[in-house]
């Protein structure tokens, strides 16, 4: 039980006057999980951290840790420790003294600190850096610093605050597995807030999707960007293509969806014969094709964008105002269509998401 | 009584507000015990009067009366404005230019051209204003130099104790305190803007006018205000150099407060002329905003 | 080509400006090694007795040792209040915080007039005598201003997270001001202690009126100047102060901009 409910939020809302940052948020997230925040600038997701790790104060609600209440801990006691997103590396201090900050109340000897700060700087490979000063480091460096800083600690919990926003492109993507290895071999529970969702894919074992302070679904990066629960989360995930549909008849779990120009489909769905409900599918879920194919709809590529492992086409439809989204792979070398070309759209049924309106 | 004192330590964990407040009470408690306080005292002395060696406390506008009333007074009113307006003008004037300069001529330096111009700013006013007064006086500088240079016979006697010697004084003493907001906000100007109206076509004189003077309005009347008010009230500058032709509002109000003892007047003098500046200080700003919004 | 000749003509009136800002202050020192009673040219040769005179003068000694005094409790006790002040300022949402910052300032824009005339009314009220005591108080209402802005441009120059950071790694509120934020804004407080000594150390308006028996420097120089005879031993005076508070300002400025990102922007009065 207290495995499954390692870090557990509950029921916690935030408000600032008359602004609400979260609203009733209800988490649950397992030992040893690296769990992400995801959501847009201002979704609330910082201010649900910054809770967790004792620097707001819930308006409403509790946050337990392995089943102890911390609600009313004063951060610098919590059992968490947390990695922020300007590093704060101590500018007056050198990188041992920083990584070594959080261990003065431990009263450790002289060998058994260095021993432990050696091992973290191993751990981020920055071994012989310890005299250097805390403001003679690149971004990089610094938030390697940061890392090992709040992990020498040995937290329940580590939380992180946008940790790669800073830095380019290249570096982040390199920091991202990293971050991923370091997390499987300390084995700490990792909580980290980002507005990238690529980033959240990519290195999370499960996401808590947020908006306006709501946590919209909580799931797999998996489950998120197949099943997504709601059209927020459907276009917030990746890109995706929506078309209004009407509920025709069902069958038991499966009903039929009146979904022009895509036709009539079979789809699990809930919902009585005339609910209004969004049909939503990815743009690489569509296969071009020159040639004409049974179920297939018609339409004129107005767009096309070569980019290298595949290309992006926006496909004008008949009844339909904007164009689908078609991403295809570019298997083949002879693969390619250009703008005008007549092009036929097909898709595999169980690739449909049906979602309320 | 735990459970209060529970409740109030949580409250104050909880509340950056309070801990805030906690934090600036002390400095709160000196500025209103120290300045706030004396200054309700200040206006409330403005409304008594003086009987003899006591204090008659009966709300009387006989002060303000006899302040705004008697002409003398009243003249001493103007006088200092039109002083300290002067002065205000000829600062700013002179400052801009140089304010500009450090601002955009120069970048490695920078640091040490700011250092020189700050240090005139912190040396003693006293010995500032003092200065003028040997370089102003009969057998002073100015006139034993141009003497021995043979330039004049006898020594020039208008130099010193008028108002004139006030403005001058004036305008070297404050001179420091006109560059800083000046320079400041010439500083923050994005240097991108006046690329972009070159880029345009505008040429320097036309860049400067369009762009970099509106942009630092703000601390040109920054500086303007804090050049103005503090000099209306200045004592011993007219005391040193303004001889009987030169005396400003200060010098009446401190006489109150020594030789004649009849402190609500004193306080009522004050007052007024506060009141005299703040409305000086309003229309000046006002008129200078509605110059800038002509201008752009 | 342009920019060379605009950079001649604005830096020749540059030079002029600094010539009028310094030159009529320097020949306080230049007559003060003047032999001669009447501060006049033709000079009439070097002596460092009005030196001496003023080095052995009681009565200087012992304003200036009141002036030290007054000087070193003002910047202490400003400084002191400021820098919680500064820090709740610059890191604390306080309901009504511009208010308080706003009636801080105030003391700089009032006339020192008004402002030692008032105080005076107060302790008049209070029947509070006059004394080195009430003149430190008048200085502390002048300081604190210098003080405060000084600490919160030092304070907004630095990361807030560095002290949440701090925190959450098991520093009390305690230790964190000790450990991070003391070492940080320390180059501010020392600032912010030799600026607010040198607004005291020269103050003259406020300790005219508020003092007692006791003569500050300032109060001592206005009163020789009475005595023409006096006149070179109080130039030699000036001159002295003249450059204590020079090495002052410079250390002060330098100190402060310690550590500060972009040293060529942060100065005092901005």
């Amino acid at each position: 039980m207290s495995d499954e409910d390692y870090l557990h939020i509950a029921h916690v809302t935030k408000r600032f006057g008359a602004v609400t940052a979260v609203d009733d948020a209800e988490l649950s997230i397992r030992r040893g999980e690296f769990f992400s925040l995801l959501g847009p600038s201002g979704c609330g997701k910082t201010t649900l951290l910054r809770m967790i790790a004792g620097f707001e104060y819930p308006s409403e609600g509790d946050i337990f840790v392995e089943g102890q209440k911390i609600t009313d801990v004063p951060a610098n006691l919590r059992p968490s420790n947390m990695v922020f997103q300007s590093y704060a590396i101590f500018p007056h201090l050198n990188v041992f003294d920083n990584i070594a900050y959080g261990l003065r109340k431990q009263r450790l000897t002289r060998t058994e600190l260095g021993a432990r700060v050696n091992d973290a700087l191993a751990m981020i490979k920055l071994e012989g850096f310890g005299k250097r000063r805390g403001d003679e480091l690149s971004g990089g460096q610094r938030q390697r610093v940061a890392l090992a800083r709040a992990l020498v600690r040995r937290p329940k919990v580590l939380l992180l605050d946008e940790p790669l926003g800073a830095l380019d492109k290249r570096l982040r993507e390199a920091m991202q597995i990293e971050l991923r290895q370091l997390q499987k071999s300390v084995g700490i529970t990792f909580l980290l807030v980002t507005h990238d969702q690529e980033e959240a894919l990519s290195i999370s074992d499960r996401i808590a999707v947020m908006s306006g302070g709501v946590i919209l679904q909580v799931a797999s990066p998996r489950e998120l960007y197949e099943a997504p629960n709601c059209r927020e989360v459907a276009d917030f995930i990746g890109e995706m293509n929506f078309f209004d549909g009407t509920v025709a008849g069902r069958d038991g779990e499966i009903a039929t969806i009146d979904a022009p120009p895509l036709g009539r489909l079979s789809a699990v769905a809930a919902g009585t014969p005339g609910t209004k409900v969004l049909v939503a599918l990815r743009p690489e879920k569509f296969t071009l094709s020159g040639a004409e194919t049974p179920g297939a709809i018609k339409g004129t590529v107005t767009a096309a964008a070569y980019l290298g492992d595949r290309s992006h086409f926006n496909i004008a439809v008949a009844g339909r105002s904007e164009p689908v989204s078609v991403a295809s792979q570019n298997a083949a070398k002879t693969d390619g269509h250009a703008s005008g070309d007549i092009v036929f759209l097909s898709w595999a049924p169980d690739a449909v998401v049906v979602l309320a309106a | 009584m735990a459970g209060v004192e529970l409740r109030l330590a949580r409250f104050y964990r909880r509340s950056e507000g309070a801990r805030g407040l906690v934090l600036l009470s002390p400095t709160m408690l000196i500025m209103l015990a120290a300045m706030a306080a004396p200054l309700a005292l200040l206006a409330l002395y403005s409304f008594w009067s003086q009987d003899g060696y006591a204090l008659d406390t009966h709300f009387t506008l006989t002060q303000y009366e006899t302040g705004i009333g008697r002409a003398s007074y009243r003249e001493l009113f103007y006088r200092s404005i039109e002083i300290s307006a002067l002065v205000t003008l000829i600062t700013v004037l002179l400052a801009y230019p140089m304010a500009y300069f450090v601002a955009f001529k120069v970048d490695e330096t920078k640091f040490a051209w700011l250092i020189l111009l700050t240090i005139p700013f912190w040396t003693s006013y006293l010995l500032r204003v003092f200065a003028w007064k040997l370089i102003l006086g009969y057998n002073g500088v100015i006139n034993s130099g141009l003497m021995n240079l043979g330039l004049i016979r006898q020594p020039l006697e208008f130099l010193l104790y008028n108002p004139t010697a006030v403005v001058v004084t004036l305008a070297h003493a404050w001179a420091a305190f006109a560059i800083l907001p000046i320079y400041v906000s010439l500083e923050k100007i994005d240097r991108s803007l006046l690329e972009a109206a070159a880029d345009l076509g505008d040429g320097a004189v036309r860049r400067f006018l369009r762009i970099t003077l509106p942009l630092s309005l703000p601390g040109v009347i920054g500086a303007a205000v804090l050049i103005f008010v503090p000099t209306t009230g200045d004592y011993v500058t007219p005391t040193l150099v303004g001889g009987s032709g030169g005396v400003m509002i200060a010098n009446v109000i401190e006489e109150q407060f020594d030789k004649v003892g009849n402190w609500p007047l004193g306080a009522a003098l004050a007052l007024a002329s506060m009141a005299a500046v703040g409305i000086a200080t309003v229309l000046f700003v006002g008129a200078m905003r509605a110059a800038a919004a002509r201008i752009k | 080509m342009a920019k060379k000749r605009g950079r001649g003509g604005l830096f020749l009136y540059a030079i002029f400006y600094l010539a009028f800002l310094y030159v009529p202050v320097l020949f306080l020192p230049l007559f003060s090694f003047n032999n001669s009673v009447f501060i006049a040219f033709p000079l009439s040769g070097f002596t460092t007795q009005w030196y001496a005179q003023m080095f052995a003068d009681t009565a200087v000694q012992q304003a200036l040792f009141n002036s030290l005094r007054v000087g070193a409790v003002a910047a202490l006790v400003s400084t002191t209040l400021a820098l919680p002040a500064a820090k709740a300022l610059t890191r604390y949402r306080v309901p009504g915080g511009g208010a308080v910052l706003a009636l801080t300032n105030l003391s700089l824009f009032i006339p020192e007039i008004v402002l030692g005339i008032s105080l005076l009314i107060l302790l008049n009220i209070l029947t509070i005598p006059l004394s080195l005591w009430t003149v430190t108080l008048g200085h502390i209402v002048i300081c604190i201003p210098f003080a405060i802005t000084v600490l919160m441009s030092r304070m907004e120059g630095f990361d807030k997270s560095l002290e949440e950071a701090s925190l959450d790694l098991g520093e009390s509120g305690w230790m964190t001001f000790w450990r991070v934020t003391f070492p940080l804004v320390l180059p501010g407080v020392i600032s912010s202690l030799l600026l607010s000594f040198m607004v005291s150390f020269d103050d003259f308006l406020i300790a005219y009126f508020l003092s007692g028996n006791d003569a500050t420097l300032p109060i001592y120089i206005w009163g020789q100047l009475r005595f023409p005879y006096k006149l070179p031993t109080v130039l030699a005076l000036g001159a002295m102060i003249l450059v204590v508070s020079t090495v002052l300002v410079v250390v002060a400025e330098l100190v402060r901009s310690y550590g500060l990102k972009d040293r060529k922007h942060k100065m005092v009065g901005a």
